[in-house]
């Protein structure tokens, strides 16, 4: 039976792992590829590195960063942040991710994600959504819509129609982010994710607001998501993978032994 | 030794050729043409994508009549990885339908829509060993491996098949006849379990 992943998020500022509320306040909190080797250790079913780095320089840091992590993890990883051209996927697909995730640069682009799609196939190509609860009306039916720039930015556009739109255009997967729900440890916006989830084929990635086992269960079970994205609550030492994992077990959510 | 990774512009080579180096074993090299892997010990062919456009570079470039040579003709080891897997079976079913290299009797097809199930199979998923092969010597029943793919193999021998999976349906989770040997999951993925299948291949004597 296939096993409900549970992922790791880190967020990679200049080189050093970073971790914000709602995309703001980023304190430095380690290094990404020590971080990365002790959850890969401790049953993490694949990671997630973003790039949040705002200056071109540092680009070639984080790629040094994936490089190392290539080298030392034998798990599927994605990465993201700052991917705008086909050329941007490419460098980190070479420095060994696996995956590549798009986010803004999809909304301003879409074809980016056809192009990637027909050149490094479907699997590797990941959706990046972030997307904010609005007041329900004709352009955004769903009362969810779309935002970029971490949530400073609405783009007018629903975000079940763009999660289809993404699956129409060969994204492989969706990494489903709640703004609202993003730090603020109160479980993921299970509504949002159900909806999504429902709404295409392709497996759903339930990201922001995890704050206990319990809401990684909500968002696998009542969200139907196939994943759960989570970051405070294993970066600071509350919960170790392994924990979170047992307790979705007696759950009763499949999860990968850790051997 | 040298193990070879075929690069047809369809996977990321640089985990398999990392994962090698983690079961130690420092000889493996990316090859790019079909004329290197005359001095290749053992080959890889791994990838992820389309059957009938890796099988038309595969075809346009040499590679087919190559690893017939190296393979059929000369019995070196081989492992095909995901699509690497599907490649060397009769026949391919994706998008139109496109002959494979046809190493293995069998097909590659699709999964079937099942509500609920979402296609790709992307995760990690229990495994079982089955005919006591060589490739997943040291892998227990329900090991959980690495899938990311659409498309699914079916061996028309029972004999070949070295490991099964289920998504919806059962299907074929790794393939050994021979010398040829061949995983859906990705070994290089796949932590602890992936790094013992390509120990078990590095280590299988040429």
């Amino acid at each position: 039976m296939l096993s409900k992943r549970v992922i790791p998020c880190l967020d990679v500022r200049n080189g050093r792992l970073t971790k914000g509320v709602k995309f703001e306040g980023n304190v430095d909190i380690g290094d990404p590829v020590e971080t990365a080797r002790k959850y890969y250790e401790d049953g993490a079913d694949e990671i997630v590195f973003y790039d949040i780095t705002a200056s071109h320089e540092a680009r070639g840091i984080f790629l040094d960063v994936v490089e190392k992590v290539a080298s030392q993890i034998f798990i599927p990883f994605s990465v993201g942040g700052g991917i705008n051209t086909v050329s941007d996927m490419r460098d980190v697909l070479v420095a060994g991710a696996e995956k590549v995730s798009v986010n803004s640069g999809a909304v301003k682009n879409p074809d980016i994600i056809s192009e990637g799609a027909a050149r490094f196939g479907s699997q590797c190509i990941v959706l990046g959504m972030d997307v904010k609860r609005v007041e329900k009306s004709e352009a955004i039916p769903s009362g969810f819509e779309v935002v970029i720039h971490g949530g400073r930015k609405y783009m007018g556009m629903d975000a079940i129609e763009w999660a289809k739109t993404g699956e129409a255009l060969g994204a492989g997967e969706i990494c489903l982010n709640s703004i609202d729900a993003d730090g603020t440890k109160n479980g993921y916006d299970i509504e949002l994710t159900r909806l999504v989830a429902k709404s295409v084929t392709i497996p759903v990635i339930a990201s922001g607001g995890a704050g206990s086992p319990q809401h990684m269960v909500e968002a696998v079970t009542t969200g139907r998501a196939t994943a759960a994205l989570i970051a405070s609550i294993v970066h600071y030492g509350e919960y170790t993978i392994a924990d979170l994992k047992k307790h979705m077990a007696e759950a009763g959510v499949q999860t990968r032994s850790v051997w | 030794m040298k193990i070879g990774v075929i690069d047809y512009r369809a996977g990321n080579l640089r985990s398999v050729i990392n994962a090698l180096k983690a079961v130690g074993c420092d000889g493996g090299m990316v090859v790019k043409s079909p004329g290197e892997l005359e001095r290749c010990d053992k080959i890889i062919l791994p990838g992820v994508g389309a059957f009938p456009k890796a099988m038309a570079y595969l075809n346009e470039t040499g590679f087919v009549q190559a690893l017939n040579e190296q393979v059929v003709g000369r019995g070196k080891l081989f492992l095909g990885v995901c699509l690497g897997m599907q490649l060397i079976m009769e026949m391919g079913h994706e998008g139109e339908k496109t002959p494979g290299l046809g190493w293995l009797r069998g097909a590659v097809t699709r999964f079937a829509d099942t509500p609920g199930l979402s296609v790709p199979h992307v995760g990690w998923n229990d495994t079982r060993p089955v005919n006591s092969k060589a490739i997943m010597a040291g892998v227990p029943e329900g090991a959980d491996f690495y899938y990311v793919h659409s498309f699914k193999v079916a061996c028309c021998d029972s004999s070949d098949v070295a490991a099964t999976c289920e998504y919806g349906e059962p299907f074929v989770a790794a393939v050994e006849r021979g010398n040829v040997f061949g995983t859906q999951f990705h070994p290089e993925k796949s932590q602890h379990f992936g790094l013992r299948v390509l120990k078990n291949f590095v280590e299988l004597p040429c």
